[in-house]
């Protein structure tokens, strides 16, 4: 098929399931974000989201689809982009690229094992089982407040979850700008600025989401 | 002026190569940098040895013969320039200067510093004709082009083929090129006609010829020497969803 052969359509594959991780990533971070209201908040949302029921098994199998397309395009692509440039100048100065644009796949992959290690560590729940208290009248549901504010006093989650932020904004900071050029909503109005627009966005998810264990480690949000 | 030259010497598609110094003493500040290397060669010949092969044609930067990689920036990173219209001047007495030629795998060398771009003319060939009425010669206003349109349409047309724009991409990726193709085409009435069948073969093209995918590094438009916009990309994915329609 057209679409998931060729160099552009596979392109636009990458761009759409992109697209949605971001928007998840977005999404969750707001949902996160009622932590800061407190543990009440924090509880109520975490079993809102229980009471739902298979719509979250449905949600989590759409997750895993477009995370599973997303990485095989993505190493496939740059697997080829390798072989497209066996041998390479022994002098080669960039004029325009960065890092974070010329490491993608290896953002990605960190982000993979970073997705791996969070759901082990605060969904399925087995690397810290001192914090998975259940909560006072809550039929065996586990206090999620108290599973992430005791989780982040300790320094390697902590240190693991900053890491892993660390190659969310390099992904974002270039994948963001990325994918709106790739579908073809760019032009040269939009691109000077979206380059910087880019690494903002990634900046606001960076700074969002290392806040959570940042500011319960340091005591301030407990 | 006095350099020391670093050139990539190759003697063919599948020798080994290696960069081989030289040193250039007489190098006045008014000559092109095709000029200089034509002083290094005439040395070269009077010694008895193989002059460096490059490409070149026109030295006047319209024909998109002349193709190296300087200090590890197509064309020598100056800003709008070819090779042959980059001078002396923007060098000093004593610099070390690298030379090498286009490196991906769809440009295979033919000898030191020139490639084949015949890649380039099989994109061009695989976006096929468009349809035009023959005859009798047309009534020069029957066509209307709005002025915007046919500024766009000329500013992708601007490209001479060199081929800096796959050369400098880290993916070895021909987008800039064929997107200018495509997109020049594709706002004309002329060649609407097979916009849906042409954008999918020039890709599809540019794929089996082994050039890269696109992940918009942006390298290309700053080596361009037209300074061709990466905005014809963005069409081009536009005009490739088109196609996808029924
Ligand atoms: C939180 C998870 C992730 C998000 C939000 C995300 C987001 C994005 C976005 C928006 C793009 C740009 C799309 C385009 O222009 O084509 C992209 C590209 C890419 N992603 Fe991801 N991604 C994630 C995970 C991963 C993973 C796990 C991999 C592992 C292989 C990966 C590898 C790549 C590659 C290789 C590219 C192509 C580079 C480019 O076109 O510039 N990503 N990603
Ligand atoms: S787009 Fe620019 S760099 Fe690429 S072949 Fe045309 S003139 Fe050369
Ligand atoms: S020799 Fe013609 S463009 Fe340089």
């Amino acid at each position: 098929m057209q679409l998931t052969q060729s160099s552009v359509g596979r392109k636009i594959i990458m761009a759409v399931t992109g697209a949605m991780l971001f928007a998840f990533v977005c999404v969750h971070l707001l949902g996160n974000s009622s932590l800061f209201f407190g543990s009440a908040a924090l509880n109520a949302y975490a079993q809102k989201l229980h009471s739902l029921g298979p719509v979250v098994w449905i949600f989590r199998l759409v997750m895993l689809g477009l995370f599973t397309v997303h990485i095989i395009f993505g190493i496939q692509l740059t697997l080829e982009n390798k072989a497209a440039t066996p041998d390479k100048n022994v002098q080669i100065k960039r004029l325009k690229t960065g890092f974070a644009a010329e490491t993608m796949v290896v953002s990605g992959l960190v982000l993979l094992a970073f997705v791996v290690y969070h759901l082990l560590h605060f969904t399925v729940r087995v690397t810290n089982p001192e914090i998975y208290v259940p909560i006072e009248g809550g039929h065996g549901m586990v206090d999620v407040f108290v599973m992430v504010t005791h989780g982040f006093q300790q320094i390697l989650p902590v240190l693991l979850y900053v890491i892993g932020m660390g190659f969310l904004f390099l992904h974002v900071s270039h994948g963001f700008q990325s994918l709106f050029q790739t579908v073809g909503l760019s032009n040269d109005r939009t691109l000077p600025v979206m380059g910087n627009f880019s690494k903002l966005v990634g900046l606001v998810l960076l700074v969002g989401y290392v806040s959570i264990p940042l500011l319960i480690i340091f005591g301030i949000v407990r | 002026m006095k350099l020391k030259l670093h050139v990539w010497r190759q003697k063919g598609p599948n020798a080994p190569g290696k960069l081989e110094t030289y040193e250039a003493n007489h190098v006045s500040p008014d000559q092109s940098f095709l000029e200089m290397l034509d002083e290094v060669n005439e040395v070269l010949v009077k010694e008895g040895k193989d002059p460096i092969a490059f490409d070149h044609d026109c030295r006047e930067g319209i024909c998109g013969m002349c193709s190296q990689i300087i200090n590890g920036m197509a064309h020598g990173g100056q800003d709008r320039t070819t090779v042959c219209q980059l001078h002396m001047r923007s060098f000093k007495d004593g610099d070390e200067i690298f030379i090498e030629p286009w490196k991906a795998k769809a440009f295979p060398i033919i000898k030191d510093l020139a490639v084949d771009r015949g890649n380039y003319d099989r994109i061009i060939q695989a976006g096929g004709y468009t349809s035009c009425h023959t005859g009798g010669v047309a009534d020069g206003n029957a066509l209307l082009i709005g002025k915007e349109i046919a500024d766009y349409s000329m500013d992708a047309a601007e490209c001479i083929g060199c081929g800096a724009c796959a050369a400098s991409c880290p993916n070895s990726s021909a987008m800039l090129f064929a997107s200018n193709k495509v997109a020049q085409l594709a706002v004309l009435p002329q060649g609407q006609v097979e916009a849906k069948r042409r954008v999918v073969a020039m890709l599809d093209e540019a794929t089996a010829c082994g050039f890269g995918n696109c992940t918009n590094h942006y390298e290309c438009q700053a080596a361009c020497p037209k300074g061709i916009n990466v905005k014809f990309i963005a069409k081009l994915n536009r005009e490739y969803l088109k196609a996808l329609l029924p």
